[in-house]
């Protein structure tokens, strides 16, 4: 425990009164550690803002969200309506209601973005893996929150969704159909779902993801920000003082840049809020202002944006493709045994795993693989760390094809993305199936890729020129 | 902390008493995951239906809620019962032998999976994801179907394809025809959803 300190004769007011919180609760500590005395590397760029961001968008998810819940009832037979009731006669209820709609795909693109910045200077990498691994936790329970909050207006897109997703559960061998029941409450999806939602939605996923929140800066301010050079800054400290020669406190520096750039965020968010609120079909479907019907489809079902790369992959996944992943791990099994550098044991290791993977590819369901294809694709992300073994840490000093593969990668998601959103086609299947493949070969195979290729001197120190 | 010796006999105990803790928790959990299964007013909902079927005519389709699903009731023309032999190579299961105790009462385990082949019963629920497919009875070239298409249903989600007896086409995301529910006829206009005895 510190010890007890005393404000220095003729100190004012305020002074007084922070020795006296300080005595009690480390708030000078707490404002040192994370903002006057956090140093953070000088070259940090515009793409270290979406943390930020995200983070803005998260308190305005929250403030809505609790208005909303003022008004809104989770009840089969009133949710459509008091939504409606919200959007119509609840004084800019509106605005509300399109802040927190709106405000869920701001997220999700603020968050991709904040992503493809680790992926970009490899922020995952040693000692980072756990600020990474929180902050996959936190993509989760953004992805719940989406699921769990789009049944709420229970209106058809609402309903058919949840319809569907519950559903995938159902896919799971031998726990599948019990698994699934347990989720809905009743045998179809009805009343007790859109009150389990909703408490899932309003509290119990909040919660997770602000301590999840918590945790992932936690261990960022202990670890200290990655940069765009991806150099250790820590390295070169100044022998005196110990502070990092090329660190700079982020209070007030990157706060000014922060509420700069939030700033200009904020006024496209508006732009959207105000005359795009559901942007395009895209933030809101439009069979969404429709109440649910259990005894009819909408003839197109989608989900919304921010899910529609995973479900193009669940939507890959046809017996045709079960036979080609079969394929593949028989061809990746006998390449691991004739090129692999293990003994024996390993070889035979690797023989039987293939071998038990391709009978149970064959025994379940395309369905249920689908399922583990498309949850695969978000669980892979945590593996990231240990998957990326390349010398360099950022994309500047890798080999130009590299970059080239990160641009593939970055299109073949949009591609798969806005396949998912159309209805379902024999080419766009094909293409999916291409996509698939590659974003798992990505991951999968980037321990062997990520080292090839020559590789540009990584500089000792930041490169960092003020203007 | 390194000097002191650890007392065995203590820690023993406190591994212990962590264990029975541990199992106590588990206990608790017990009706808080019980909670989340359907209610007894839930599980008491699901009598059966009785529907009249005389006004349905040939090439129509009537559906009806039953335990909160769609079920529907199509009249088949006898071109569309004509075509169902002929799919039988394209189709994933044509004699519905796939888990008939769940799907297929065995009154309906015939080439076109009904009592009388006029009146198709099924629920109305693809056996992929749960979405309600819809009707596509004209056949021919029409999007996101073959050009030889027969005439059936097409899930709009994942785009499976049944046929007019609602059996499904093969390499399609659903694994399985459309259930057929338990049902009975009360008269030659009359069904009854969801028994199989009259009552």
């Amino acid at each position: 425990m510190a010890e007890f300190q005393t404000a220095p004769a003729g100190a004012s007011v305020g002074q007084k009164l922070l020795t006296w919180v300080d005595n009690r609760f480390p708030l000078t500590k707490l404002y040192n550690e994370h903002l006057g005395e956090y140093y953070a590397p000088k070259n940090l760029n515009i793409w270290y803002a979406f943390g930020a961001l995200a983070l803005l968008v998260l308190v305005m998810q929250i403030l809505s969200g609790i208005f909303l819940t003022m008004h809104y009832k989770p009840d089969a037979a009133k949710a459509f309506e008091s939504v409606e009731y919200i959007m119509r006669d609840v004084p800019w209820g509106w605005l509300v209601r399109y802040m927190h709609s709106t405000g869920a795909s701001a997220f999700f693109i603020v968050v991709y973005l904040h992503m493809f910045r680790g992926l970009l200077y490899g922020s995952y990498r040693k000692p980072r893996e756990l600020v990474w691994l929180f902050g996959c936790g936190i993509f989760l329970c953004m992805m719940a929150e989406g699921f769990f909050g789009y049944l709420l207006p229970w209106g058809q897109m609402s309903y058919w969704g949840a319809q569907v997703i519950v559903n995938l559960f159902s896919a799971v061998p031998f726990i599948g159909p019990d698994l699934s029941l347990l989720i809905r409450g009743d045998f179809v999806v009805g009343d007790a779902t859109l009150n389990r939602f909703f408490a899932f939605h309003v509290i119990a996923v909040p919660l997770v993801l602000l301590g999840l929140v918590a945790a992932h800066i936690i261990a960022l301010h202990e670890v200290g920000s990655n940069n765009p050079d991806g150099v250790e800054i820590k390295a070169h400290k100044d022998p005196k003082t110990g502070i990092a020669l090329d660190g700079i406190p982020f209070q007030p520096y990157y706060t000014v840049h922060d509420i700069f750039i939030a700033s200009v965020f904020l006024f496209i968010f508006s732009a959207v809020l105000f005359f795009a609120p559901e942007g395009g079909g895209y933030f809101l479907e439009a069979n969404n202002f429709i109440e649910a019907n259990p005894l009819k489809t909408p003839l197109h079902i989608a989900p919304v944006w921010y899910f529609t790369p995973f479900y193009s992959m669940l939507r890959a996944t046809t017996d045709v493709m079960v036979n080609i992943l079969a394929a593949i791990l028989a061809v990746g099994g006998v390449l691991a045994i004739l090129r692999g550098g293990f003994g024996a044991f390993g070889k035979i290791a690797v023989a039987v795993a293939a071998i038990v993977a391709i009978f149970l590819l064959k025994t379940f369901d395309a369905k249920f693989w689908g399922v583990v294809v498309m949850g695969g694709a978000v669980i892979v992300l945590f593996f990231l760390p240990w998957l990326d073994r390349s010398p360099a840490r950022s994309i500047r000093y890798r080999p130009a094809w590299h970059r080239y593969l990160y641009i593939v990668f970055v299109i073949l998601f949009f591609i798969l993305g806005y396949l998912g959103t159309e209805p379902p086609s024999t080419g766009g299947n094909y293409v999916s199936q291409v996509g698939t493949l590659f974003y798992y070969g990505f991951f999968l195979l980037m321990p062997w890729w990520s080292r090839l290729g020559t590789f540009k001197p990584v500089p000792e120190r930041i490169i960092f020129s003020a203007h | 902390m390194s000097d002191q010796k650890i007392d065995d006999g203590k820690r023993t105990w406190i591994i212990a008493s962590g264990c029975v803790g541990a199992i106590g928790a588990g206990f608790v959990a017990v009706p808080f995951v019980s909670s989340f299964l359907p209610s007894e007013r839930e599980r008491a909902a699901g009598a059966p239906v009785e529907v009249d079927i005389g006004g349905i005519r040939p090439g129509e389709k009537l559906t009806v809620e039953w335990r909160g699903k769609p079920v529907w009731i199509v009249r088949r023309t006898p071109e569309q019962l004509a075509s169902l032999p002929k799919l039988d190579p394209l189709l994933a299961d044509p004699q519905s032998k796939r888990k008939p105790d769940e799907l297929t009462p065995p009154y309906a385990r015939n080439e076109d999976r009904s009592i009388k082949p006029e009146y198709l019963v099924v629920v109305g629920v693809c056996t992929h994801l749960g979405c309600s497919p819809s009707d596509k009875f004209a056949p021919g070239a029409q999007p996101s179907l073959p050009d030889d298409w027969a005439g059936g249903f097409l899930c709009p989600c994942h785009g499976s394809t049944f046929d007019m007896a609602g059996r499904v086409y093969k390499d399609k995301p659903a694994p399985d025809n459309l259930e057929v529910p338990p049902h009975v006829y009360l008269s030659d206009s009359r069904i009854l959803i969801g028994e199989e005895k009259k009552a």
